[in-house]
């Protein structure tokens, strides 16, 4: 089992001020550059910790978003390239539909690499349907898009006799030659990430590492069914380390300091989805049944945040409501002592079919640059080393 | 309702009553709530109203693009009905691409009628012409585009599934043809000089998606154009005052 420390790097400092809504929205007068840099330093130390700790990173990126200010996801790449020397080095993820130079992308994770001397795992993200106001991407065809940028991206990576010619639908390009190529060949571990079967089930096809997020006890054997379904579609075993689930940790020497710490984490899940219907549902990112039901929703019209979560039998739950237990009920967050989170996630593990990589949100919310060190080190020092009985 | 190969292309097309031709391209949004108004003009005119491709159930967008694709494709429709003499009447998004069959050839045509037609730029680059659709929720929306969204505003909770489904399918479509630009295309004004038809732009006088001064605008853009405001209604007069409508065409086309 791999453990990657995530964290989205929130402005909390704006919350507060901010109604219903944290994305797309939200005037950057909000954000004061100097309490920003604080953020981004601290959680660039909390990262770079891990080198130390015996875990690995995972960063990603979000746009117009008080609930992220990593809006340049190869930028801490590029600076944890640089301050580690043996933690892997996961982006999870790319939002390639959203991006309209995929040449350009190929050169960041390519020299990422090479920096990293092969330690960069390279996720292709279709991105959060709020993400495509601000990129100003068509959602109408973003998987077809996403795709192209796809195939483009990995020739770019594997061709070593010089330049190539890509004249296809949404990328031109007369001369590709990317310099340097990675250092991992033929090229980095690809990663997707996944919400629904149909997704898991193209990533199973193709063989790469997906990323189910906070999809929980009820969602998440169906996604990695899928997966495994698709595997065998073309002949390949679907092994643990193609599966990985991210959920919120909080670990400390009482239960409730580990539930103290899962508390204050917890407010990402709170405010990640506090965004307008709106840009919930951009037109065709969803299909045309799931847009229906959203617009079915009483909610809908008046551009209220629709969000739930799921607890083990069903039930619904407001996730500004929910209490510590309710999330580790609903497979979203493991939390407590030591023992606690192994057991918690000992029983999800088994649940959904074994994964090989937990993506660990160790730092989110409002928890301490304090709190969020002892976390991570708790969890290293006591579950990490336990976390191969899983199997 | 017939499926029709338009040069590999399926077209569904709406066809009805007689009398001259009038072909009808549907706004972005809300074809159901204009079948009434469709079935009134087929009264004194030999209406056809193609789906635009990947409207409507069967038909697929997948090789059509862009808003030139479509008016290649309604003049070759055009073209293989051997129609002369057509009052071409588009709304919206269908008068967008009513223009776009206009500065290509317009030798089948006799009139033009744009109804809230979308698809010029006229103001600077930090401004724009059309309200951002997707960038407000329902609430917000229905005001611009309805004088009276209370009467006249899709109402979600009383439709079913496949009704709703529908309405999903067109906002795909609408972001299909017309995300970015968002609902013009920057070269279409300097070309407008070839719309040398008579031509008819109707206005909604509460139209606050796309505001009345656009229509001005456009009306005095093209060569041979005069524009009609219908009082009670914004962006989709057709839905709102249908009957005022058909007159406001049955005048210009009589005149």
């Amino acid at each position: 089992m791999k453990v990657w420390h995530f964290s989205e790097l929130a402005y909390p400092p704006a919350w507060e001020e901010l109604g219903p809504q944290l994305r797309n929205v939200v005037p950057n007068r909000l954000c004061d550059p100097r309490i920003a840099a604080d953020l981004y330093h601290r959680g660039l130390d909390e990262w770079a910790l891990c080198d130390e700790l015996g875990l690995n990173i995972m960063v990603n990126e979000h746009h117009a978003t008080a609930t992220c200010i990593d809006s340049v996801c190869t930028i801490p790449m590029a600076i944890l390239a640089r301050e580690t020397k043996k933690a892997r080095l996961l982006c999870l993820g790319m939002p390639i539909g959203n991006r309209f130079d995929a040449v350009r992308v190929a050169e960041e994770y390519s020299m990422l690499d090479v920096i990293s001397r092969g330690r960069v795992e390279m996720g292709f993200v279709k991105g959060a349907p709020f993400e495509v106001t601000p990129a100003n991407s068509n959602p109408a065809d973003l998987m077809t898009r996403f795709w192209e940028a796809h195939d483009l991206i990995l020739k770019a990576m594997t061709t070593h006799d010089g330049p190539f010619n890509w004249e296809g639908r949404y990328f031109q390009y007369r001369q590709v030659n990317v310099w340097p190529r990675p250092y991992q060949q033929p090229h980095p571990p690809v990663w997707l990430t996944v919400n629904s079967p149909e997704s898991a089930e193209v990533g199973g096809e193709r063989g790469y590492v997906i990323g189910s997020l906070n999809t929980g006890y009820v969602r998440t054997p169906g996604i990695y069914a899928a997966y495994r379904k698709g595997a065998a579609s073309r002949g390949r075993e679907a092994t643990r380390d193609r599966f990985a689930y991210m959920a919120i940790v909080g670990v400390g020497s009482t239960k409730e300091e580990g539930y103290k710490r899962a508390d204050q984490i917890l407010d990402y899940s709170r405010t990640a989805l506090r965004v307008g219907a709106q840009f919930a549902f951009p037109p065709g990112y969803q299909s045309a049944a799931a847009t229906a039901q959203a617009l079915k929703w009483p909610g809908y019209g008046a551009g209220v945040a629709m969000r739930t979560i799921t607890l083990r039998n069903g039930r619904q739950v407001d996730p500004n409501a929910a209490t510590v237990e309710e999330f580790i009920d609903a497979g979203i967050c493991f939390a407590g002592t030591p023992d606690m989170v192994f057991e918690q996630m000992k029983a999800f593990h088994d649940h959904v079919g074994g994964f090989g990589h937990l993506l660990m949100m160790g730092q989110g919310g409002h928890i301490t640059h304090e709190d969020t060190v002892d976390n991570l080190t708790m969890f290293s020092k006591e579950v990490l080393p336990r976390l191969g009985e899983l199997g | 309702m017939e499926t029709r190969d338009v040069r590999g292309v399926p077209v569904e097309i709406q066809g009805a009553g007689s009398g001259p031709p009038l072909l009808y391209l549907h706004a972005e949004q809300y074809f159901e709530q204009v079948r009434p108004y469709l079935d009134a003009l087929a009264k004194k005119w030999t209406v056809i109203a193609p789906r635009h491709p990947g409207y409507g159930a069967a038909s697929k967008a997948a090789d059509l693009r862009s808003v030139d694709d479509l008016a290649y494709l309604y003049l070759d429709l055009l073209d293989e009905l051997k129609l002369d003499k057509v009052v071409l009447v588009g709304a919206s998004l269908g008068g967008w691409i009513a223009l776009e069959m206009c500065v290509r050839n317009r030798a089948r045509l006799s009139k033009l009628v744009l109804v809230s037609s979308v698809g010029v730029k006229f103001s600077g680059r930090e401004e724009r012409d059309f309200a951002d659709l997707f960038y407000m929720p329902d609430i917000e929306a229905f005001p611009m585009l309805f004088a009276d969204p209370k009467r006249h505003a899709p109402n979600y909770a009383a439709m079913s599934a496949g009704e709703l489904e529908e309405i999903a399918r067109e906002r795909q479509m609408l972001a299909h043809y017309g995300w970015r630009p968002y609902l013009h295309n920057p070269a279409l004004k300097r070309w407008l000089h070839r719309v040398d038809l008579p031509t008819l732009v109707i206005w909604g006088a509460e139209d606050r998606f796309a505001k009345p001064s656009y229509g001005q605008s456009l009306a005095a853009a093209l060569p041979k154009a005069e524009l009609t405001l219908i009082p009670g209604s914004g962006h989709y007069p057709e839905i709102e005052q249908g009957e005022a409508t058909i007159r406001a065409i049955d005048a210009f086309v009589h005149k």
